[in-house]
């Protein structure tokens, strides 16, 4: 982990003990001062505002094509399929125990605060990508007791499996439905005596029971130079890169394009964009 | 000191016996569920938090309600609640153990809980409860405890005590309140996100712990000589009156903020409680004949209270207590949580419901409380008894 985010959160713990309890005045106070050093000045556009994401350092994000996906029935499933197979996530064949780190969700159920009144039919049926969107500014590492889950220096909110409490504290303040939870051990077999993880990757960790898990951006990918697995196979549906790198391709996307965030009025910058 | 607390006329044993029952069916639980992990509650993936968290959010409010019983003797030196302190000391301490057990219970990793102090992460408002709470039961131990061993010896209580208590006053609302910040401080989650959830948690917690320790003090007066006094017994219906009132119209200005303002997700979770919430065709009202009769209940309650001092009914009092301290349950030990998570922040609608493993270590959690408590009332009053005989 980031070393002065380390000793920034040190800092910061003590002066909160010296009086400033109040975690939103703590959180204004952080903000004020970003600002004044970005030389934004007054944020105009306060309410539904946090479209910028993090102003310095690499912030990696996407963008998803919602069109693209729709007109190439199947896409969707080989993407959820290629994630969840090297990521050795368990099919437990039931919604109670359900652990999934990107699937396919309905308009209205991915962004639940835009208007459905007069729907237009072609959009509500389109399949919409939803995954962890590696917010600038995670609540739920907020949350977290332990920084078991925590932002990388890329920009990627990360998780500590062998760190993680199970407090799912994180689960609670995700607005996005991102996280789950093992239930139970992803590394054991059904009453039939079939394998949660039909085929166990042995190049990525399984995890154990009573730990959350959630997409990464495939960070052990990235290290290796490669793209997310999603991305990879997505036929250029999707497109991956540094969201305050100028240059970068997603970067001219994002300007050709008009995109949408999910719930970008919760201030939490979610790194994640879809172009309708 | 504590010689005092083994023996006991065999009401007492038999109630000891029973209760060691039910927390030996609750160990018993928890070895399952430990084997098998949480999926053996009923929680999932959309209803993230069960009976656990919403009875340990419930007992915070319970162990916060006895500074109702501290402050008036030690800050305004009101003599006719000199015997009830140590009774709320000691309700506290049994209720901040329930929700250590609580918390403890509804970890998925609980080898791994010392890691919130190995890693303190002051941005987590789950590391600041760890602190008040484990600090306020760390006073309610070192008061409570150092209070009464004076009262046995026959002398005042030292004076390097009174910093403490004066401490712990204060304290108190520190715990319900940064309970409140787990909840009020996450946004997607329209219900819980209101400034007033700190002011009503306070609200209810000094209405429900002061009730619960009445029917205590009642069942005292019944069983032993113990007698807190008719004083003490009107002024507590005061203050669990005031504060019952006051809790019924927080919730009132949450029930007018969501319904006149319109704003659909502020109204989906109060719709679910009160009246079903239906999705995809299925109409989702499991709690709403619970959150119905809590409201009830509460408000049949509050008149009944100050009804009972009028007519100097003990029967009626234990009754209002009762009524209050049930309907005060349902609507933050059940409601609150599991309320929360319905509709989820996609605005699916699940359901929950818990396991029978999951009830059985819920109430021998609730009987380890009750067995601290026990042990410490019953320690108490022998030796408050004596000092008068």
């Amino acid at each position: 982990m980031d070393s002065k985010r380390r000793k920034f959160l040190k800092i910061a713990g003590i002066s909160a003990i010296a009086g400033i309890a109040a975690p939103s005045a703590f959180n204004s106070l952080l903000k004020g001062e970003a600002f004044a050093s970005g030389g934004h000045g007054h944020q105009a556009e306060s309410h539904g505002g946090g479209h910028e994401a993090a102003p310095t350092g690499k912030q990696y994000g996407l963008v998803v094509n919602v069109k693209a996906f729709a007109d190439q029935p199947g896409l969707g499933e080989k993407c959820i399929h290629a994630c969840h197979s090297i990521h050795n996530v368990p099919d437990y064949g039931n919604k109670k125990d359900e652990i999934k780190w990107i699937w396919i969700e309905k308009y209205e159920n991915a962004f639940p605060e835009h208007s459905h009144y007069k729907r237009n039919e072609e959009l509500h049926k389109m399949p919409i990508m939803t995954m962890c969107n590696h917010c600038a500014s995670p609540p739920c590492v907020r949350a977290c007791p332990t920084q078991a889950t925590f932002k990388n220096q890329d920009g990627i909110v990360m998780m500590d499996y062998h760190r993680c409490i199970g407090c799912r504290f994180c689960m609670a303040a995700c607005p996005y439905g991102a996280r789950s939870f093992n239930w139970r051990s992803p590394r054991g077999v059904d009453e039939l005596g079939k394998p949660f993880i039909k085929r166990r990757n042995p190049d990525y960790p399984t995890r154990m029971r009573g730990v959350v898990e959630k997409c990464t951006l495939c960070n052990e990918r990235l290290v290796h130079g490669l793209q997310p697995a999603c991305v990879e196979a997505s036929n250029g549906a999707m497109i991956f890169g540094d969201l305050n790198e100028p240059g970068s391709e997603i970067n001219k996307v994002l300007k050709e394009n008009f995109t949408i965030q999910r719930k970008p009025s919760l201030g939490t910058k979610p790194s994640v964009f879809y172009i309708i | 000191m504590l010689e005092k607390g083994l023996k006991g006329s065999n009401l007492y044993k038999g109630w000891m016996a029973f209760l060691l029952c039910l927390i030996g069916v609750g160990v018993l639980s928890y070895s399952q569920q430990y084997q098998y992990g949480l999926g053996y509650t009923g929680m999932s993936r959309d209803v993230s938090w069960g009976l656990y968290i919403s009875q340990f959010t419930f007992l915070v409010g319970v162990a916060a309600g006895g500074l109702m019983l501290v402050l008036p003797y030690y800050l305004h030196n009101y003599k006719a609640f000199g015997r009830i302190t140590i009774l709320g000391e000691f309700m506290a301490i049994g209720a901040v153990a329930m929700c250590l057990l609580f918390i403890m219970a509804d970890l998925g990793q609980p080898i791994r809980a010392l890691n919130v102090m190995l890693h303190p992460t002051p941005n987590s408002m789950l590391f600041y409860d760890m602190i008040v709470l484990n600090g306020y039961l760390f006073l309610n131990v070192l008061c409570g405890w150092v209070v009464l061993h004076s009262h046995y010896k026959g002398v005042k209580y030292p004076k390097w005590i009174k910093p403490f208590i004066y401490l712990s006053i204060p304290w108190a609302v520190s715990i319900h309140t940064v309970t409140a910040f787990l909840y009020c401080g996450l946004p997607g989650r329209h219900f819980w996100l209101t400034a007033i959830l700190a002011p009503r948690f306070l609200a209810s917690a000094f209405a429900a712990g002061p009730a619960l320790l009445m029917i205590i003090a009642m069942i005292l007066k019944r069983t032993t000589k113990f007698d807190i006094g008719r004083e003490a017994q009107d002024k507590l219906v005061t203050i669990i009156g005031y504060a019952a009132i006051l809790n019924f119209f927080f919730v009132g200005c949450e029930l007018f903020v969501a319904y006149y303002s319109n704003l659909p997700g502020h109204m989906h979770t109060l719709d679910y409680l009160f009246f079903g919430l239906e999705h995809d065709g299925h109409m989702y009202n499991n709690l709403v004949p619970f959150m119905r009769f809590s409201m009830g209940a509460g408000l049949i309650a509050i008149p009944l209270l100050f009804a009972s001092r009028s007519k100097k009914s003990d029967g009626m009092l234990v009754l209002a207590c009762a009524l209050l301290f049930v309907s005060l349950w349902i609507d933050k030990g059940l409601g609150l949580v599991l309320g929360g998570f319905v509709p989820n922040p996609l605005e699916y609608v699940t359901e929950y419901y818990p396991s029978l493993g999951e009830i059985a270590i819920t109430v021998g959690v609730w009987a380890t409380g009750f067995f601290v408590m026990s042990l410490l009332y019953k320690i108490a009053i022998t030796v408050t008894l004596e000092h008068e005989a």
